[in-house]
């Protein structure tokens, strides 16, 4: 069954317009639980109350506050926060093309397909074009009275749209400083290098299966039909050793483990 | 029952052992994203802050954490209830390790799977095997790849060695991506070369670089703040409360947290 498509809109580079429609890439699997009070195993609400008093605020009552101190809040009305919102507008920007993954993984918050809206030729043009020059463009557009700041890529055959987060919630690797501590010798340096050698292989990703989210259903399965499934205890937390020690033992345990197979 | 909504910041996300091969090295793990920067808080007629409080429907009383619990739905108003520690012992072993079973080059990582970034803290003590891997990874270019549970939720994950730091990347797992078919794209037809052309010219004249973060400043939220700037000295629109002794809002500097923890001396 196709998916339906979440905005519509148009791809623009300067003056050439490509129509597209966004789809969400992700499939959202997690275990969904509800909240239910405990005497009544019934679901429950939620409401704002004061907390001095008790006492429940209805909802219009309620006012928006930004804290600029502890405890000191400036007011804004639903007015003034609407006329911040965008005008609405069809057009992602493609505003600059940057060589392919400029933009790290930490900025990305949410991928989308980018399917085509009648104008084939030109959407797989531009993928092809895209996968030659191996750039990605920065994306503008606003979609749901918000400002959307994002990746264009191609991947396969395809375009996607990454959503990125903004760059002041963002935390780099060079704000902060490398752990201090004693430094790792040569020798450790090179056995530890054969030993991530030794791991090293190509991603399939289709081999990594949440089993937890499988034991979690099975395991509410067996609860529903009134059994005790069995739990394993909590292990405690490990200690460390010499690393010298660990690294020749790592090394020669994967060693054996290969003999075993070939 | 623990509260779903994020734990104050300051506190690290998860705490257990990193491994490869038999070496261990214990972390905790800290989000590499600070909070949205713009959140409002709610507040009442006087400019109280409000608080959330869940409460049952057929008494309107209201329930305290203690008085809730999680409870899957299977159907007909019935729900299986599942503990914090049922879920945790559901798999031991992956709620503790985080074991890097391959490694792979960095690049290669299909960037569609790539959800929530974190920096690993090393434990007090554990400094050198922290160092002797981000830099054996440093050079190689190579990720690692595990799978472990954090908060009831089975990940995999991605570890890179960014500038000597250990960062951590959430990834979605392969069935939780559609493919272009699930989605109904069609498959790729012909294209025209004059048209990839005029697209490669469009892309070479737009291309830069260099990239400016700058570029991904939200304008909204920087409008909002300017907002915020010029109505704070205008009466009537501030409000000042007295401070909860045991106040949980305090706005703590992530980076500071981190840093603190990077050069932690033991």
């Amino acid at each position: 069954m196709a998916a339906r498509a979440i905005w519509k809109g148009e791809l623009k580079l300067g003056t050439t317009k490509v129509p597209i429609k966004l789809y969400s890439a992700v499939e959202d699997r997690t275990v969904r639980f509800h909240v239910l009070d405990d005497r009544a195993k019934k679901r429950v609400k939620q409401h704002m109350i004061d907390p001095d008093s008790g006492e429940e605020v209805p909802s219009e009552e309620i006012q928006k506050g930004y804290e600029i101190e502890p405890g000191k809040y400036v007011i804004l009305t639903q007015e003034e926060l609407e006329k911040l919102e965008p005008p609405a507008s069809r057009d992602v920007e493609l505003e600059e093309f940057l060589p392919q993954n400029t933009i790290s993984q930490q900025w990305y918050d949410r991928p989308y397909y980018v399917g085509l809206d009648g104008d084939e030729t030109s959407y797989f043009a531009l993928v092809e074009a895209l996968q030659n020059k191996e750039r990605e463009a920065i994306a503008h557009w606003v979609m749901r009275k918000k400002y959307y700041a994002g990746v264009l890529r191609a991947v396969g055959d395809y375009l996607f749209l990454f959503t990125l987060r903004d760059a002041k919630e963002v935390i780099l690797s060079s704000e902060l400083t490398k752990p201090t501590g004693a430094a790792p010798n040569q020798k450790e340096l090179a056995m530890a290098t054969q030993l991530v050698e030794m791991l090293q292989g190509e991603l399939d990703a289709k081999a990594y299966k949440d089993e937890y989210r499988e034991r979690v259903m099975e395991f509410i399965e067996q609860k529903a039909k009134g059994r005790a499934p069995k739990l394993q205890p909590v292990k405690a937390k490990r200690k460390t050793t010499a690393l010298d020690s660990v690294l020749a033992k790592s090394i020669e345990a994967l060693r054996r483990k290969e003999k075993r197979a070939a | 029952m623990e509260p779903e909504e994020e734990t104050s910041a300051g506190r690290p996300f998860w705490s257990g052992t990193l491994t490869f091969g038999l070496v261990s090295v214990p972390v905790s793990l800290f989000p590499a994203t600070r909070g949205n920067r713009t959140s409002l808080r709610m507040l009442g007629p006087d400019g109280q802050p409000l608080a959330r409080k869940y409460f049952a429907e057929n008494t309107g009383k209201d329930l305290d954490a203690d008085d809730v619990v999680r409870g899957y739905d299977v159907g007909k108003e019935k729900y299986v209830i599942v503990t914090d520690e049922e879920l945790e012992r559901l798999a031991p072993e992956k709620t503790r390790d985080i074991d890097l079973k391959q490694f792979v080059p960095a690049e290669s990582i299909p960037p569609t799977h790539f959800e929530r970034g974190y920096f690993l803290v090393p434990a007090a003590g554990s400094q050198k095997a922290y160092k002797l891997l981000a830099e054996t990874m440093d050079k190689s270019e190579l990720a690692g790849i595990a799978t472990f549970v954090m908060r009831g939720k089975e990940y995999l994950i991605a570890i890179f060695s960014d500038n000597g730091i250990l960062r951590a990347e959430t990834m979605r797992f392969a069935d939780e991506l559609r493919s272009p078919s699930d989605v109904g794209l069609p498959k790729k037809g012909k294209t025209s070369k004059a048209t990839v052309t005029k697209f490669e010219k469009l892309i070479t004249n737009k291309s830069k670089k260099q990239f400016a973060p700058s570029k991904l400043e939200d304008k909204q939220a920087d409008s909002l703040l300017k907002l915020v700037k010029k109505k704070q000295h205008k009466r009537g629109s501030v409000v000042r409360v007295e401070e909860e002794a045991e106040s949980d809002q305090k706005v703590i500097d992530l980076v500071q947290v981190l840093k603190k923890s990077l050069g932690a001396k033991k």
